[in-house]
């Protein structure tokens, strides 16, 4: 077995754990598994952002202006540090899907952490047809399945600029890039690679809400 | 890539061009510079040709880009392009994904008539005897398309000056040539260099990151990555340190090389420290060679000292400077030269940049700590440090295996700590040596390897350096 990452064998470690239960294979190796950033401690219970577990003030500012049901909370598993950069890099935008499950045991526990029980649908966030057919594959689609809940694709993206070229302002200023194809009708969580300043997820979210969703959550891998 | 000009309009004025820009190319789709509508009339008009991208076998696939064959380096996506699940290639795929579902295109339409130069060659400087003579042997080569050649010139021996009269004669004959090296550091320092050398010659460089990507010139310098994208494409490849750590480990490298060049191609070897499996066809007289024992300047290359220091391992992990190390420092000829300090881990030239600094402040080697840096691949400002000491605002430099090659500083003193080291080879070793007493006023230069127990590499390195020079008649 080789690191997905460094390309390094991965020693088999022997213990009575291994030895008696399958425990999970490893996809990366000690050293490169340190690299990545989990996020523990405290949080901002609304969108995960690090460091205090009083609500953010990037929080507060979405709270004036948008109704709590558009997204009731973001849940992230790791840290947007620079190794994470990299895997992003080369997992999105050089396409190597296979990459993606690196993060799988991550997702699976913190997922478990977030002690999300209710009955939901994940809704993996949709890439624009012009960025699929460029791309092969939906990353935050990769990540829903990694999840125990049943997936839908009930959203679709119109094409327009790469997100990550404008400014926050512009972002909010945007229009609704989404188009939601069916109403569902149990709470949702929206599934995405990255949360930066939430905007992508809001647009989502409030077309869900609209349409008579109970409750929005969403779970990222990153908290930008 | 930009569009070609002349993509749209008739083909008849711009063939040439269209044909340069193309021919010798193995690129993906989304790799060529044309319109979707003009690509479709290449395919239609047979000038483009689809091949397959992987090709299965058995039990093993192989990237046709390159050559990957590791079972690892394969993996399935559920692709939403063609809606079916195959492979693709993780190993080339900071080029641009392989995918199975994708054919790779090249060019068949007419093959580019490369111009004869009259007289190319722009460079004033002279030769020295034994240079002249490897030149002549190049270049020789080259004109009687002689299938390879190795030329085994020390650290030193002014290899690309010794190349001049081999590219002159290639362009002279209206012949593509590529000079390929594994380093990106290495094509941008030679760049300026050929381009001054061949003032009316289109010369370009590739490498990961350049600005310029067209790869449609007569002369090509560019890293070894880069022949990824070509076939069939350069009558002369130099292939620059031949022994270097990713073209030697890397197996796609050779593989793209070889498919670079055309049938009737002339390869030449550049190389300080070739490596055993030449070595062995140099013995067996089934690889001609030429060589090059002695330093342009004419003095020997410097032998390095074994200096043996008990703890050093220890005393190197917990950040304390070995003794050994304190008493040479103290007692080394020169202050005034700069000073190399290679380590084999990354880790240990940022753990040790603290403690070597206290120590030459207190020496007084150094009068402030800004003189004193530590360097590794990965770091983000590397190229500026290594600057810095080439401009000596930096007097002593602290770096991992990067700079053991193809990197000239006149006048410095070499350290090795942990020469016993895995990473420190015969190669490495032999070419860390090679940095000091690189210029004609100071031709000397200390080079100490500081080490717990003699390595094979490091008696062979000392050995290999003696006999060059023994060969060298000094």
């Amino acid at each position: 077995m080789e690191c997905l990452w460094c390309q390094e064998a991965i020693m088999p470690e022997v213990n009575w754990a291994t030895l008696v239960q399958l425990s999970p294979k490893r996809s990366l190796c000690p050293g490169c598994e340190e690299e990545m950033e989990r996020i523990h401690g405290k949080r901002c219970p609304r969108c995960s952002k690090v460091g205090s577990d009083a609500v953010c003030r990037d929080c507060s500012w979405w709270e004036e202006r948008m109704p709590k049901e558009t997204l009731a909370q973001n849940y992230s598993v790791f840290s947007y540090n620079a190794r994470m950069k990299e895997m992003i890099a080369k997992w999105k935008y050089r396409g190597d899907y296979h990459l993606g499950h690196a993060f799988k045991q991550h997702v699976k526990t913190a997922f478990a952490d977030w002690n999300f029980s209710e009955e939901a649908i994940a809704v993996p966030i949709p890439l624009s047809e012009e960025r699929l057919q460029e791309r092969g594959f939906n990353q935050a689609k990769m990540l829903a399945s990694f999840l125990p809940l049943e997936t839908e694709e009930v959203l679709t993206r119109l094409h327009g600029e790469k997100q990550s070229k404008k400014t926050r302002e512009e972002r909010i200023l945007t229009e609704n890039p989404f188009v939601l194809e069916k109403a569902l009708h149990k709470p949702v969580v929206l599934v995405d690679d990255i949360y930066t300043t939430g905007t992508t997820l809001r647009h989502a979210g409030a077309l869900l809400h609209a349409l008579g969703c109970p409750a929005v959550y969403a779970f990222t891998l990153i908290r930008g | 890539m930009q569009p070609h000009p002349t993509s749209s309009t008739t083909d008849a004025p711009s063939n040439e061009a269209i044909s340069r820009l193309l021919s010798g190319k193995l690129l993906l789709r989304e790799e060529f510079p044309l319109d979707e509508k003009t690509f479709q009339r290449f395919l239609e008009q047979k000038l483009i040709a689809p091949t397959a991208s992987i090709l299965t076998k058995a039990f093993s696939h192989q990237c046709q880009r390159c050559g990957n064959k590791k079972k690892s380096l394969f993996a399935l996506i559920p692709c939403e392009i063609c809606l079916s699940t195959h492979l693709y290639c993780r190993k080339c795929i900071e080029m641009g994904r392989v995918m199975a579902c994708q054919p790779l295109y090249y060019w068949t339409g007419e093959k580019p008539v490369w111009p004869a130069h009259a007289d190319p060659c722009t460079w004033e400087g002279a030769l020295t005897h034994l240079q002249q003579r490897a030149a002549d042997r190049i270049a020789e080569a080259i004109a009687g398309q002689e299938k390879e050649l190795l030329c085994w010139a020390v650290c030193g021996a002014g290899k690309t000056e010794m190349l001049f009269p081999g590219i002159t004669k290639a362009l002279k004959l209206g012949r593509r040539i590529c000079i390929a090296t594994p380093r990106a550091d290495v094509v941008r320092e030679l760049l300026p260099r050929i381009r001054r050398a061949y003032q009316d010659v289109e010369v370009e460089g590739l490498y990961g990151g350049s600005e310029n990507k067209a790869g449609s010139a007569q002369l090509i310098l560019a890293t070894t990555h880069q022949l990824l994208r070509y076939q069939d494409a350069f009558d002369v490849m130099v292939i620059d340190e031949i022994d270097a750590f990713p073209y030697h480990a890397d197996p796609s490298l050779p593989f793209a090389a070889e498919r670079a060049k055309t049938s009737a191609s002339t390869t030449i070897y550049l190389t300080a420290t070739p490596r055993k499996n030449h070595r062995k066809r140099i013995n067996r007289r089934n690889l001609p060679h030429i060589f090059v024992p002695v330093r342009f300047h004419g003095h020997p290359l410097p032998v390095p000292k074994l200096n043996i220091s008990f703890s050093l391992k220890r005393d190197l992990k917990n950040a304390i400077l070995p003794q050994a190390f304190q008493k040479w420092t103290e007692a080394r000829e020169t202050k005034k030269r700069q000073l190399l300090i290679f380590v084999p881990a990354v880790s240990m030239a940022e753990n040790l940049q603290e403690p070597l600094t206290q120590f030459f402040l207190k020496e007084r080697t150094i009068s402030s700590p800004d003189q004193l840096t530590a360097v590794h691949a990965a770091d983000p400002d590397r190229e500026e440090k290594v600057q810095q000491f080439r401009d000596k605002q930096l007097h002593i430099l602290i770096t991992t295996t990067i700079l053991e090659r193809g990197v000239t500083f006149p006048s410095v003193d070499v350290a090795v700590l942990d020469a016993g080291h895995e990473v420190f080879d015969e190669a490495a070793l032999v070419q860390i040596a090679g940095r000091a007493g690189r210029s004609p006023d100071d031709p000397t230069g200390e080079v100490v390897f500081f080490h717990e127990g003699k390595t094979d590499a490091m008696v062979q390195a000392k050995e290999a350096i003696r006999k060059m020079n023994h060969r060298g008649g000094i």
